[in-house]
């Protein structure tokens, strides 16, 4: 009997994993099977045409790399700055706790709280207007306290001898943490990074009012213009399309290019962290 | 003083002031959606708020603004979806502490880290083109975007949160409570049900309330697969709208400086202060387990 009820208790936490692996097996099928037919060259390369009922996605690829790399160019700096002060010169006084607690919020704003900052600080108050550079911030302010956790973690991980090595030798704090530290922690910090930013790659609440655009028939040519985005393409070919059973292929071949970019990254970041967690067990 | 010992205390200050940044952006969120939300309210009146179930800001002669629909609407969907991802969650977190080979793990765990990484708005569109139709087939309905659509879609999205913490709390219980359990003559699922769940009870409640923060902030999915309908919904075949959705829907047509553009930061702070207290509370609980063995 109580060997019977294990059987049944032990195989139904078995039967929940495999619930889990089930939902995202279908989920990933579903889409590469449906968009792996639209997908072609000619659809990564072109533009929409006739009202978005054919062509490609290419300006909402371009518009996504794009905002991405401005959200690169704020939250990475910002957030290992703020790793390296919290890592190595924090110590527990009440200061300190409260940057940690507002870090460990900050990640649990919703995004759309987000998007709300945006338009009030950035698209209004700074008066960027809905630009690529008013979202690539908002996207950045999203980013930001998880990349600060994830280099934290990576700063923590170098061991206390390579900063005392330097220390030994006369080298001032930074001087130590130039050195020694921060080329140790690379490889975590480069992980932590690749992942936050495939978060930000497939954000749309954000973006939503702060410069993504329905249609564009040009590039942005710099960041204080509106752009196409990814996420949001795969949003309106899905529900806000004249003809959504007509594009609905088009939006399958949307959420797979969407799907593949986030997974390569997350891939990488993998690999990255592989490969070095192999090479430093000293 | 030297320029190295300039340096070292100029570096110092830029990293001191790049952290209290995120104490100035929570500070400034939470400020800005007061202020704006706040100056709805002259026009507004506060029980007309909250009480309201009538959400038509846009009506001619006597716009309304109330968001007790949109709270019910935010909280039914994030219920039901706990119903879904709270016992398969735990169930996959013990799964992986206790039962799953190195091999096993090594596999489940980038799975689920994959599984967290898909854009909610991809989830979105698969609620609109499979599980919203499926469920409209099933239960005879005409249409399948309904909170139930929803709740599973959130449910997906809220998995990796719970399964990961709740796998964290079960792990972190000392070998020898099992070793105790088993040395009394235990099996392998009485020391589960009888001694590790018990205690890693508290890691456990505080992972499914982070994945309700979660679900509870989600925008996409819900604005996508949930149909949108500003009425009080009577259950879970009903199609809602919470109050994330809201905000995504108003807050591009809306023009700015009305009346109707502040209410969407009003609903903003009530929403932002709800996953508030959530993370703070998952917050306490966690640290409460932290720090007992």
């Amino acid at each position: 009997m109580r060997k019977m009820i294990q059987f049944i208790g032990i195989n139904s936490l078995r039967l929940s994993a495999i619930a889990v692996l089930f939902f995202l097996g279908f989920i990933l099928w579903d889409i590469f099977s449906k968009g792996g037919s639209v997908l072609s060259v000619s659809f990564l390369s072109d533009y929409p045409r006739k009202g978005m009922t054919e062509g490609g996605i290419f300006p909402a690829i371009a518009g996504t790399v794009l905002v991405t790399m401005v959200t690169t160019l704020f939250a990475i700096p910002f957030g290992i700055a703020a790793a390296i002060y919290l890592s190595e010169y924090a110590t527990d006084n009440w200061v300190n706790r409260l940057i940690r607690a507002a870090i460990r919020n900050l990640a649990g704003v919703p995004s759309i709280i987000y998007g709300l900052f945006g338009v009030a600080v950035f698209v209004e108050g700074l008066g960027l207007g809905a630009s690529v550079l008013a979202s690539g911030l908002t996207l950045g302010l999203l980013t930001l306290p998880y990349i600060i956790t994830t280099t934290e973690e990576a700063l923590k991980n170098v061991p206390h001898s390579w900063r005392e090595g330097a220390l030994a030798l006369g080298a001032t704090k930074w001087e130590s943490i130039r050195t020694n530290v921060l080329p140790g922690a690379v490889p975590g910090i480069v992980t932590g990074a690749i992942l936050g930013l495939s978060r930000a790659a497939g954000e749309t609440a954000p973006i939503l009012f702060t410069g993504v655009a329905f249609y564009l028939r040009y590039l942005p040519s710099g960041i204080h213009d509106e752009f196409m985005a990814l996420p949001y393409h795969l949003y309106i070919m899905s529900t806000q399309h004249h003809a959504i059973e007509v594009v609905r292929p088009l939006a399958y071949g949307t959420a797979l290019v969407l799907l593949s970019f986030v997974f390569i990254l997350n891939i990488l970041a993998f690999l990255i962290r592989y490969r070095y967690q192999n090479k430093s067990r000293i | 003083m030297q320029t190295r010992q300039l340096v070292d205390a100029g570096a110092r200050w830029l990293f001191f002031v790049a952290a209290v940044l995120s104490v100035l952006i929570l500070a400034g969120i939470f400020g800005m959606l007061l202020f704006n939300g706040s100056r709805a309210f002259p026009a507004i009146s506060w029980v007309q708020f909250f009480f309201s179930s009538n959400w038509n800001p846009s009506a001619y002669g006597e716009p309304s603004y109330g968001i007790l629909s949109m709270i019910v609407s935010t909280f039914l969907v994030t219920i039901g979806a706990m119903l879904i991802a709270v016992p398969l969650g735990v169930g996959t977190a013990a799964y992986l502490a206790e039962v799953a080979s190195p091999r096993v793990r090594l596999f489940l765990k980038p799975t689920i880290e994959l599984l967290a990484a898909i854009p909610s708005v991809a989830i979105g569109f698969i609620g609109i083109v499979v599980v919203g139709p499926f469920l409209a087939k099933v239960f005879g309905l005409n249409n399948g975007l309904t909170a139930l659509n929803g709740a599973i879609l959130l449910a997906i999205m809220s998995l990796p949160t719970i399964i990961t913490v709740a796998e964290d709390a079960i792990y972190a219980v000392p070998t020898s409570f099992k070793e105790a359990s088993y040395a009394l003559g235990a099996n392998k699922w009485i020391t589960l049900i009888r001694v590790i769940l018990p205690a890693a009870y508290s890691g456990i409640i505080a992972a499914v309330i982070l994945g309700m923060g979660r679900a509870i902030g989600e925008t996409m999915t819900v604005l996508m697969a949930t149909g949108n309908a500003t009425a009080m919904p009577r259950g879970f075949f009903d199609p809602v709208r919470t109050m994330t959705a809201t905000i995504a829907i108003e807050l591009g047509e809306v023009p700015y400086h009305t009346t109707h553009y502040y209410s969407l930061f009003a609903v903003g702070a009530v929403l932002f202060l709800i996953s508030l207290i959530v993370n703070l509370i998952a917050e306490q609980i966690a640290a409460r387990y932290r720090y007992k063995y």
